[in-house]
């Protein structure tokens, strides 16, 4: 084991990339071995560390102090400064507080004392390359314990105490999900990770994986020993080239400890994870869609029943669930039901991942209580809205999601509240749009969406995006009349009535919310005029 | 399909006819790994493209050989997936994200600066072959939207300005 004085953590999360973190990490390395220290610091690249749209964001341990906007200009003076001499760079320091890793939080705000990290926990805090790092954090415990201590029915009887619901979307209970599966009686049963995540606006299951691989693969080993499966598969979008290698890195690294493959911990249970890529298609979130594609075929959905459940991939018992639920799995496991359950609301237990995009001043990754009320996000987590705008909407949930008005604000965020709204937690994108905007233009651009990702399959969807798309350009185009938002209507209410899948089937909540709780801008425009002078 | 490609002997960049024997050797050679897998279309076709960027129709026959599956069966999954393309494509591909969380963030002015700059429509490629200029429905960068992603690099909060000297990086 060899010591260092000081652990330099660049946040290596995919905007930190996009906004050039490993240029900068390669300029802390070199200017660090100039400087002749390479055996007193350590770099390391992390996981996410929050705030996205303040990188390259860097920690510099053992102070904790955390550096952001650095360009690879400052990394020299970083080193010469701080590393070197002692003396943090003051003018690089980030004004607001990370909460997984802030030693000097600022009291002045909530942002710190509302956050809650269960999924997150590691993430930005350990070399996700390392599985010893993540072992260092009690990791694989939670799959020791299970898998030597506990009976299969015991882990799903944990689960369904915990409360825990998927938290892809469907919110459906993950515990009473693996009891379908466990029951179900099979020669080969199979787990899915669902990472493909083509929700727009969201990004946190890229930043689960890529910050904390061996989470994931330690929940995929619990639900198969839950459930009897013993092959798993993560099915990562295709696009998400770093998922996919730092994952099958994990992967590899766990085969190599006999954390995955037969006999684990002795307990005579064997279990093996592969990666599968995804190619671009939006509906092949969808659990029976995603299946088909992993079989090699278009991802097309099927119909249901049956569920994949008891019918899944081959035709055998396969339990599909996303990224964030799987990772809620070992710190249950590990902590019991009340332990989690302490979190969140009675019906909601836990936290939810959130990505915080659009007209906010902090953009990027959160992990909240269950039911802590759309303001306090917005404003306490989010900082407001920038450039002295008016908060106009907020749509929760990705493009599928509904969109809130200000009369929401106080809303607690929760499954329950939200569908009373019309509207969804659904895969946890939060995107934030100011008076600058106008919501015509919004679902114009939210219908093309749909209208272009419509696998083509079914009629209602096909069809029906396309002539919504029509009928939203018209109201942009000031040409349209009530007749046509009743058209929409009737035809987005049928859409969710016959439609294969949740794609065509959720359409109409992002087109129902916009014309209900902003009727008076919709009015304006069949009356020939943009409240907001953009259409 | 309008436009499927068929072995012209010129490709769009230039270079030599893209479906001749050494290119469909290997071909050949990228799919064995997954012979008698056709559950790895998938993959398969992912590595026969990293080969020249675009899926030709002779590759597709070489592909549906190995895996011995039907050739309508391959092509019907490349026409399904928005990272395939049957048609030839530049060196290097530029992803554009059109949702709206990049929109509300300015994207529309930052691939009309694009557009402009390349000189082609969405969809098209450059004239010397360089770039092909594609949409995608989110690339999983919000928090630093707008964005853009050549090849496997993504570029976040950008500005027009920001452009030339991204695409100067590529040849």
């Amino acid at each position: 084991m060899e010591f260092y004085r000081a652990h330099v953590l660049v946040c290596g999360g995919s905007p930190c990339v996009a906004a050039g973190c490993r240029a900068v990490r390669d300029e802390i390395i070199r200017s660090v071995a100039e400087a002749g220290i390479a055996r007193e610091v350590r770099v390391i690249e992390t996981g996410c560390l929050g705030p996205c749209d303040s990188g390259p964001v860097m920690v510099v341990y053992p102070e904790g102090t955390v550096y952001s906007h650095v360009t690879v200009g400052d990394a020299r003076e970083i080193v010469d400064e701080h590393l070197v001499k002692g003396r943090p760079v003051d003018r690089l320091r980030h004004k607001g507080e990370i909460p997984a890793i802030s030693k000097d939080a600022d009291r002045r705000s909530h942002y710190f004392d509302i956050q809650k990290r269960i999924v997150l926990a590691n993430v930005g805090i350990i070399d996700p390359d390392s599985i010893d790092e993540y072992i260092a954090r009690d990791g694989y415990l939670a799959a020791g314990t299970a898998l030597t201590q506990m009976t299969p029915a015991q882990v799903i009887e944990t689960l369904k105490k915990s409360g825990l619901r998927g938290r892809g979307g469907a919110a459906f209970p993950t515990g009473l999900k693996l009891e379908f599966t466990a029951r179900a009686s099979a020669d080969q049963k199979y787990i899915i990770c669902n990472a493909d995540e083509g929700e727009p606006g969201t990004f946190k299951d890229r930043l689960i994986l890529e910050g904390d691989p061996h989470r994931v693969i330690e929940g995929m080993i619990i639900m198969g020993y839950a459930t009897g499966a013993t092959r798993g598969f993560i099915y990562i979008r295709g696009e998400y080239y770093a998922s996919i290698q730092r994952v099958e890195r994990g992967i590899q690294q766990a085969r190599e400890m006999g954390l995955l493959g037969n006999d684990i911990f002795g307990s005579g249970f064997g279990f093996d994870i592969e990666v599968k890529q995804g190619a671009g298609a939006y509906v092949c979130g969808e659990e029976t869609a995603l299946i088909e594609s992993m079989e090699g075929k278009r991802g097309e959905p099927r119909v249901k029943p049956p569920y994949p459940g008891t019918s899944g991939l081959w035709g055998k018992p396969t339990v599909v669930n996303n990224v964030e639920t799987i990772a809620n799995i070992a710190p249950i496991v590990a902590n019991g039901p009340d332990w989690f359950r302490q979190f969140g609301t009675a019906s909601s237990p836990g936290t939810k991942v959130y990505t915080l995009t659009g007209n906010v001043n902090n953009k990027g990754l959160i992990e909240v209580p269950m039911g802590i009320t759309l303001r306090q996000v917005i404003y306490e987590v989010g900082g407001g809205i920038p450039g002295g705008r008016r908060f106009k909407m907020a749509q929760t949930g990705g493009t599928a999601g509904g969109c809130l008005s200000e009369a929401h604000l106080d809303i607690p965020m929760d499954y329950e509240s939200l569908q009373q709204a019309g509207s969804a937690l659904g895969s946890g994108a939060l995107l934030i749009i100011d008076d600058s905007h106008c919501v015509v233009d919004v679902a114009a651009t939210l219908l093309h969406f749909f209208e272009h990702e419509s696998c083509g399959q079914c009629t209602p969807c096909r069809e029906g995006t396309h002539r919504l798309s029509q009928i939203v350009g018209k109201i942009q185009h000031l040409q349209a009349s009530e007749s046509d938002i009743r058209l929409a209507r009737e035809l987005a209410g049928m859409m969710r009535s016959s439609s294969l899948c949740a794609l065509g089937q959720s359409v109409s909540v992002p087109l129902f919310t916009i014309f209900d709780h902003f009727s008076d801008e919709i009015l304006a425009h069949l009356e020939g005029r943009c409240p907001a002078g953009v259409c | 399909m309008g436009g499927v490609h068929v072995c012209s002997g010129k490709p769009a960049s230039g270079d030599s006819c893209a479906c001749d024997d050494v290119f469909l050797a290997a071909v050949e050679k990228a799919v064995l790994p997954y012979r008698g897998r056709p559950e790895d279309l998938v993959l398969a076709l992912h590595d026969v493209q990293a080969l020249r960027n675009y899926l030709p129709r002779e590759a597709l026959r070489v592909v549906a050989r190995v895996l011995e599956i039907p050739e309508s069966r391959v092509f019907g999954v490349v026409t399904f997936y928005s990272m395939f393309s049957d048609k030839p494509r530049g060196r290097h591909i530029v992803r554009v994200c059109e949702s709206a969380p990049c929109c509300v963030m300015g994207a529309r002015e930052v691939i009309d600066a694009l557009l402009g700059e390349l000189g082609v429509d969405m969809g098209g490629t450059t004239q010397d072959g360089r770039f092909t200029v594609e949409t995608t429905s989110c690339l999983g960068v919000c928090g630093v939207a707008p964005a853009l992603m050549i090849d496997d690099a993504v570029y976040g909060n950008l500005v027009p300005g920001d452009l030339p000297a991204i695409l100067r990086r590529y040849e």
